[in-house]
């Protein structure tokens, strides 16, 4: 085990309190006060969340544009600067390398936001694969990463930033400054919710926190922690590497068809989602409300009748709605909404129902 | 932390508070801030009998989901039906309204088995 590494807010978490875990080799705080009262002030007002844990890694040059669209299956040529768009970075089978954010800095420039947990496969998989005149480079380490997130964000980030965020539609961004510091802002987020993110240099970390908090807390902004950030996810129905998607699934069985433009030549697993888009799919990712009393989680099983159908990927009772939600790969047959499927909980089988994504969407 | 005098403890953190032979049976305020804010507790059924250290309740909290062990033999005679209404009183009164079970108790003396809000206080200094 690596020892593990400490963002430039550490020292902000332990003063708010915050209970520090081990997470993806960094420690973070999983909650400060509570998650049910995090998530519920990223609902009602606002939450700030340490998210410096993301990997950072940047593709410039001549040849930067077409080294993306080789490993990302959004098309980046329909993406203009300060646009970012959420895409799958696949390996030749199709399945997840990873799920990405790719920030169009420049005609030449691009910033793909990575996972944490899986940085250095990210970034080893790119250098393996860059071509021609495009330089990779990964400054996960000095980038520091802060989301506000909730109804209140746009007037807490907007009184430490010159970014005019009024008109920012939602997956824009700007690079300007945030207290006179170079950064980008960016309305994006992992919540549902309004929100914006901020990436700028980690020197700057403690400046940017207190100052924010400063100018949140009138608004009734608090430190979120890891813990809803899991649950304000899943609500927005917003997948998770490691549980949803993975090496094992492509982006058409997680039901992330809008994120893969087949019409835009040659990508890494094109062939694989071309085949799968002929044959059909076998399974699909799907969300489910439980009717029974319970709440669903990671590795559960999911039957039709006697049948073993599929496996819960994420699952929690849901803060905002307050009943008990999830998301399952289910045989293809089963992934209509309305259709009913049973849950095993604990050796019992528990009645639930899938439903439309998003369970809850609040971004415009 | 502070615990109720006269309530005796397990050291899976339950509580048990003795009237007659009537217990009533929670989870310890150490257990519950472990567990953070709880969401659902699924409950035995009114009549059924346990074994001291069966599994009896699972407490879910927004994180993980931990099994109640029963701290004394007897027959379930009641289970807290207003927990439903609201969990969060599981992280706000643990000791009181929080109850999660009454039973009638087949041997009182089992409770000897068990620790007292000192040793209890004792026993958590050690997890430490």
């Amino acid at each position: 085990m690596n020892e593990l590494k400490r963002t430039g807010f550490y020292e902000a978490h332990v003063a708010a309190g915050g209970k520090i875990v081990p997470f993806a080799g960094f420690e973070l705080p999983v909650q400060y006060s509570s998650i049910v009262a995090e998530h519920t002030a990223v609902r009602t007002t606002a939450g700030i969340f340490d998210v410096s844990h993301m990997g950072e890694i940047f593709l410039q040059g001549p040849d930067a544009l077409a080294n993306v669209q080789r490993l990302v299956t959004q098309d980046l040529t329909k993406v203009k600067p300060n646009r970012a768009v959420y895409a799958g970075m696949l390996y030749a089978d199709g399945s997840f390398v990873d799920d990405v954010l790719v920030y169009c800095l420049a005609e030449d420039a691009f910033l793909l936001v990575v996972n944490a947990a899986n940085l250095a496969k990210d970034h080893k998989w790119i250098e393996g694969n860059v071509f021609g005149d495009c330089v990779c480079e990964n400054r996960s380490d000095s980038i520091s990463q802060l989301a506000i997130q909730g109804p209140a964000s746009r007037d807490i980030v907007q009184k430490v930033t010159d970014v005019d965020l009024t008109d920012m539609k939602y997956y824009r961004f700007r690079q300007g400054n945030v207290l006179g510091i170079d950064a980008i802002v960016s309305r994006t987020g992992y919540t549902g919710e309004l929100g914006f993110e901020l990436y700028f240099d980690r020197s700057h970390s403690m400046t940017v926190w207190n100052a924010l908090m400063k100018a949140g807390q009138p608004l009734g902004l608090q430190p979120a922690g890891l813990g809803c950030r899991d649950t304000l996810r899943l609500e927005a129905g917003m997948a998770l590497y490691g549980n949803d998607i993975d090496d094992e699934h492509t982006p058409l069985e997680a039901g992330l068809a809008w994120i893969v433009k087949m019409d835009k030549g040659d990508f890494n697993g094109r062939s694989i989602l071309e085949k799968q888009l002929t044959d059909g799919l076998t399974r699909h990712l799907v969300g489910f409300e439980l009717v029974d009393k319970g709440i669903p989680r990671h590795g559960y099983l999911v039957y039709a009748g006697d049948h073993e159908i599929g496996v819960v990927t994420s699952g929690t009772m849901s803060i905002t709605l307050k009943k008990p939600i999830g998301l399952a790969y289910v045989q293809h047959g089963f992934e209509a909404v309305g259709t009913e499927i049973d849950v095993e909980i604990r050796n019992r089988r528990m009645k639930a129902t899938v439903v439309s994504l998003p369970f809850y969407s609040n971004t415009r | 932390m502070s615990f109720p005098k006269g309530y005796m403890f397990t050291k899976d953190h339950e509580w048990v508070s003795l009237d007659g032979d009537i217990a009533s049976v929670g989870i310890t305020s150490h257990a519950a801030d472990q567990l953070g804010d709880v969401v659902f507790v699924e409950l035995p059924e009114v009549g059924t009998s346990y074994e001291h250290g069966d599994v009896f309740a699972v407490v879910e909290s927004v994180k993980a989901a931990v099994d109640c062990y029963m701290p004394l033999s007897g027959e379930i005679i009641e289970v807290n039906e207003e927990l439903e209404a609201g969990y969060e009183i599981m992280n706000q009164d643990p000791h009181g309204a929080g109850w999660i079970v009454r039973v009638r108790a087949t041997d009182v003396s089992e409770l000897n088995e068990l620790m007292s809000a000192e040793a209890y206080t004792e026993y958590l200094s050690t997890l430490e």
